[in-house]
């Protein structure tokens, strides 16, 4: 909402500056987003004087030199007549640009070079005084800027205005507001002051009435429970006078002519929409306020035609839709030059129905932004008056009749307010008489009943139905900074932190400590590559129709993320998140789930003089990724890895649970790009199941933790002490060749059974395919380390073990190699 | 040559030998002295050793067995000189250019916008808030109904929310959590809700379809707007210095009444007015309010007996904020070059 400081100070004669006016505002009604000097274009004029002057001949033009204050004086050339040695003159330096737009540049005329321009106030844009330029009666000296020595100062006001105060979108609003503050009365705006008043017929009816030559029925009250009219005959549109057209522009608008600008006036100063129609357009005399037929069409005033329907709202004649109702009027009836009688149209339309009318005509304007947010419905008959009154001085018609169809606003009930109630909820006590003094200057009627309150909202506020909105009203007039700031006890709180949470915390400071990039990307995907399109979650009204499902993976969105890197040519790709999937349930609401997923490719480490290509990630980090993110997740877990197929390479279990898998990630990659390798574990669902029913709660009952939940719900298992060594250890190596469908696993699993108690530890340290190893096996090598707790272990006692174990391997096809 | 003579010879040799060896300073010096003392030619023990012969027979063993005895000792002394002498080469001499670079791992980072949740988390731990967390998918009523939305709400609209079904919608703020929470468990409620939300927003520099924020609640018996005002001060002077001005504007939420929102002085002009705080001299952090009494009795509560506060923040206007991150795309992107930026 853009408020004019000049036309707020008519309203409310409050003395204050802008900077005061928004600082107040700010504190106690609503932000102020900015304060911007209306005539900044005028900044750049300074005052000069003609200090010698003479004509050119034979033309109308003047050559001058003129002081400027730049210690130099300029020759300038000026086609007014009315230059005169020793005046001063609004001047514009060349270089600069005048309000009309236009760059004033050196020139050279008739042989003359000029070096800026005298103004008019026509070019000024402060008038349309074409009488040459602007003769400054002042006593500053040359060079002072222009504005230091004109009140032309007025400042607009930006006010952020939240959907419960349309109140605040008018002037009249914001001053009641300023009035509440500051305790200055509000005063009739002076351009107000001598209207005359109307002494005209009214002609009343609860669906229909007719006067001044019109007849205006209304259909529907639920849409427009109230409309008035005026007819005003014998008006001359003309433009405005300076003073309506300088108020209209204050905000930000454009002047039309001495109707619409009265209209305009009338919304910006009072909050009241009004529109005005050409009598003489409209067919058969008659309004009537109806839902628009199926088919019908409309040209409204910007000049688009619009389908209409039934679902909206419009004014028409006798015959056909001339308005959008609260919208927007229609071209047909538009007020032009030639308009001699108006129907000034004043109404409550619903604010529901508005709405619907503004959306499916696809505009927002002043108008429907205020019928949609909410007008006071009581002051429609005081706003026609008033509107009528003006609009017939400034068109100088005469106001014929007013019509008034449907029903004044039920008075409003009052809200009880109990004193003790205020000073529980602000934590302050406020006395009641200030509690009843803060609402009265906000035009509640209060009712004091011992040290309860009974408070009628004013017609124009419909945000106040309950205590609380009183004490918001108490609190913010007396001013939030007046509340106490000093910390005070509390109880500790009855939620435990969601085991998700710290789930999602251990996980990324594993990842973390393992060189990966947290990340936070979009959830959305085209569903390509996640399997059956029907099992994912779409959006009904996507932001973009190529991604309009939510993912049903992490690892599927991190894949998309390792190709836009790729797409910029970085290749070293160290990827993951905690964050929710989700899946459709046929019938029932989306599923969603928390899980963790990690990405990486390209090195495993970086580059190093001592090693220029460190080995890429391959299947082995991932595992051991895979690995890290598993304890993380899952305290005190047992995670096996089973082998997948193709694109899985394994997958992680926990028992017999399906908890995750470890895969290759195929990504639409250059060739260049190295493989890819991603892990997506579970971490549990997140239900968006009703925990009560609505106004119910179910304190005490304690949901059931199962399945993955359970997981990363778990506690580790304290670590043992074991007893370190006292006695050397003693090793030998196995070198096997293994059958390629004899997994490493197995081998490694019958060594560690029949080792023996005193086989300390296994470990692969080599695989070997080629020379010397026959066809369809590999030779693995495995190290293992004995040690008995009290002695040596002697040479024969190792090879009577070695030559069980490799006993025992012959039972998996497994030889020594030789 | 007698045995006692022999003797003497040794000690004698085990006596200066120390301060040979200690003399050398540099790998040469220690091999003339080495040679000076084993050498095969001109060693002093070699010498001695060959000598054994010249001895009564009966003496030999007990001389022999000195002087093996005494070369284990200085082939250990030299030996250990050496390593001190190489480990100073190797530290100093020329073959280590120590301005060559470390070996380097990977570094991790935390996403910036979790770092700014993880400061928020702390300050409000040390004041007892625990973590509550909801669904995304969230149903319309915890979204809206149940936070006093009426029902013709603009928010509501499709324009600017996600639906997922009639009456399923992607959370359009964090706030249903607070209805979840007065649910599940009874006051005194202390906790905070970091997560995604969504908004049928088209990406801009300064706007997302999805973005973080972190939600407060505190719901007991005696909780007041003054309560909220002192504890969101408290974090604004935890957060951003000890110094930091508050102020708190009237603002609405359908939730909260009243409701307040709170800035901080700018923290580029020191209040003055620049263009990071729109020449208003305050830069906005959160929104807040006390807990509107219809939220309290949709979750089943007696709005009488219970009053509350929440609060809620977008933590990666924060992020875009103290980092000059001029887009707040960049947040999504996953781009590593960015992300490596915020490690170490």
């Amino acid at each position: 909402m853009n408020l004019s400081h000049a036309w707020l100070s008519r309203f409310v004669p409050h003395g204050k500056t802008p900077e005061q006016v928004r600082d107040l505002l700010t504190a106690h009604v609503a932000t102020v987003e900015g304060l911007e000097a209306l005539r900044a274009d005028l900044a750049p004029i300074v005052v000069a004087q003609v200090v010698a002057s003479e004509k050119v001949p034979d033309t109308k033009l003047s050559f001058n030199k003129v002081d400027d204050g730049s210690g130099e004086l300029l020759e300038v050339i000026c086609g007014a007549n009315n230059v005169v040695v020793g005046n001063k003159y609004p001047f514009a330096r060349s270089g600069t640009t005048i309000p009309t737009g236009l760059k004033i540049e050196k020139r050279k005329i008739r042989g003359f070079t000029s070096n800026g321009m005298l103004c008019s106030a026509d070019e000024l844009k402060l008038g349309s005084d074409h009488d040459g330029i602007y003769t400054l009666d002042t006593d500053a000296a040359p060079g002072t800027p222009f504005l230091d020595v004109m009140p032309l100062g007025d400042v607009q006001i930006q006010l952020d205005v939240l959907p419960n105060r349309p109140d605040l979108l008018s002037h009249l609003g914001v001053a009641r507001e300023l009035s509440a503050i500051t305790g200055v009365k509000l005063a009739a705006p002076k351009e107000l002051a001598d209207l005359p008043a109307l002494g005209e017929s009214l002609s009343q009816g609860e669906r229909e009435a007719s006067g001044g030559g019109i007849s205006v029925r209304v259909e529907d009250s639920t849409d427009c429970p109230r409309y008035m009219a005026a007819v005003i005959t014998g008006v001359t549109v003309c433009p405005s006078p300076d003073w309506l057209r300088d108020a209209v522009e204050s905000v930000g608008g454009r002047s039309i002519n001495n109707v619409v600008d009265a209209t305009n006036y009338m919304l910006h100063g009072f909050g009241q929409p009004m529109h005005a129609f050409d009598k003489a357009k409209l067919g058969g005399a008659g309004i009537v306020v109806r839902r628009a037929k199926p088919g019908e069409t409309l040209v409204t005033l910007d000049g688009s035609t619009r389908k209409l329907d039934p679902e909206m709202l419009v004014i028409a004649d006798a015959e056909r839709a001339t308005a959008l109702a609260g919208v927007m009027g229609g071209k047909d009836s538009e007020v032009t030059d030639a308009t001699t009688d108006i129907v000034l149209e004043v109404a409550t339309f619903s604010a529901k129905q508005v709405r619907v009318t503004r959306r499916k005509a696809g505009l927002s304007t002043d108008a429907s932004y205020r019928f949609e947010r909410g007008v006071d419905d009581a002051m429609v008959p005081q706003a026609l008056a008033l509107g009528a009154a003006l609009l017939a001085q400034v068109s100088g018609g005469h106001v014929e009749a007013l019509v008034d169809v449907g029903r004044a606003p039920a008075p409003r009930t009052p809200v009880t307010l109990s004193v003790a109630r205020v000073a529980r909820v602000l934590g302050d006590a406020v006395p009641r008489e200030e509690c009843a003094r803060l609402l009265g200057a906000l035009g509640f009627e209060v009712i004091v009943k011992g040290e309860t309150l009974m408070a009628t909202p004013p017609s124009w506020r419909h945000d106040v139905s309950r205590d609380v909105d009183l004490i918001e009203e108490i609190a913010r007039l007396r001013g939030f900074d007046r509340l106490p700031d000093e910390l005070t006890g509390h109880r500790p709180g009855s939620v435990p932190d969601h085991p998700l949470w710290t789930a999602y915390r251990r996980i990324r400071d594993a990842l973390v400590a393992a060189g990966l990039h947290e990340v936070r990307p979009l959830p959305f995907t085209s569903g390509a590559g996640q399997g059956d399109i029907t099992s994912l979650v779409r959006v009904q009204n996507p932001l973009a129709e190529d991604e309009p499902y939510l993912r049903s993976s992490i690892l599927d969105t991190l894949a998309r993320r390792a190709e836009y890197n790729l797409n910029r040519m970085q290749g070293h790709v160290r990827l993951f998140e905690v964050g929710s999937v989700f899946g459709a349930q046929p019938g029932k609401a989306p599923r969603e789930s928390m899980h963790a997923a990690l990405l990486v490719m390209g090195q495993r480490r970086p580059s190093h003089f001592t090693e220029a290509a460190p080995p890429a990630f391959d299947a082995w980090d991932a595992k051991a990724l895979a690995e890290t993110l598993a304890a993380a997740a899952y305290p005190g877990a047992t995670v096996t890895f089973e082998a997948g197929s193709e694109a899985v390479l394994w997958r992680m279990l926990v028992g017999a649970q399906f908890v995750g898998e470890v895969r290759r990630v195929s990504l639409d990659a250059p060739v260049w790009a190295s493989a890819a390798f991603g892990v997506e574990l579970m971490l549990g669902e997140v239900s968006s199941a009703s925990v009560a029913a609505a106004g119910q709660h179910a304190h005490g009952a304690v949901p059931p933790v199962t399945g993955v939940a359970a997981l990363v719900q778990g506690t580790r298992v304290p670590q043992r002490f074991v007893p370190l060594p006292t006695q050397p250890a003693a090793e030998f190596d196995l070198a096997l060749l293994v059958p390629d469908a004899v997994p490493a696993g197995d081998v490694e699993g019958l060594l560690k059974r029949t080792g023996g108690e005193l086989l300390e530890r296994v470990m692969l340290f080599d695989e070997f395919r080629g020379k010397g190893v026959p066809e369809g096996t590999r030779s693995l090598a495995w190290r293992l380390t004995f040690r008995h707790p009290e002695r040596t272990l002697r040479e024969k006692e190792l090879e009577g073990r070695r030559s069980q174990l490799l006993k025992a391997l012959e039972t998996l096809g497994v030889r020594p190699r030789a | 040559m007698t045995l006692s003579e022999y003797l003497d010879k040794l000690s004698a040799l085990e006596a200066q030998a120390p301060a040979q060896i200690a003399g050398a300073d540099s790998i040469d010096a220690l091999a003339t002295v080495k040679n000076a003392l084993l050498g095969r030619q001109a060693g002093a023990l070699t010498a001695l050793m060959n000598a054994l012969g010249e001895l009564p027979k009966d003496d030999r063993r007990a001389a022999g067995a000195g002087a093996n005895k005494l070369k284990v000792a200085l082939e250990e002394s030299l030996e250990l000189r050496r390593a001190q002498l190489a480990a100073q080469a190797a530290n100093s001499g020329p073959t280590l250019d120590l301005s060559m670079p470390a070996r380097d791992r990977w570094q991790g980072t935390v996403h910036p916008v979790s770092m700014v949740i993880d400061e928020v988390v702390e300050i409000f731990r040390e004041l007892g808030f625990t973590i509550a967390l909801g669904p995304e998918a969230e149903q319309s009523w915890y979204n809206f109904g149940a936070l006093n939305f009426p029902a013709d709400h603009p928010a509501m609209d499709m324009h600017d929310t996600l639906y997922l079904g009639q009456d399923q919608v992607l959370r359009t703020h964090t706030s249903p959590v607070q209805v979840r929470t007065l649910q599940q468990y009874a006051p005194p409620i202390r906790i905070l809700a970091p997560g995604n939300v969504y908004r049928r927003d088209f990406f801009d520099p300064s706007h997302a379809p999805m973005f973080a924020q972190v939600e407060g609640l505190v719901v007991d018996e005696g909780v007041s707007f003054a309560d909220l005002k002192a504890t969101l001060s408290h974090f604004a002077r935890r957060y951003f210095g000890a110094n930091i001005k508050t102020r708190f504007r009237p603002s609405f939420f359908p939730f909260t009444e009243p409701s307040a929102e709170m800035d901080v002085q700018c923290g580029v002009c020191g209040g003055a007015g620049c263009g990071v705080c729109k020449h208003s001299g305050w830069v906005e952090i959160l929104g807040s309010g006390m807990v509107h009494p219809a939220v309290l009795e949709n979750a089943g509560l007696d709005s009488e007996k219970y009053t509350g506060w929440a609060f809620g923040m977008g933590p990666a206007r924060t992020a875009i904020s103290r980092h000059g991150i001029p887009d707040i795309r960049i947040l999504y992107d996953s781009d590593v070059r960015f992300l490596d930026q915020f490690g170490k």
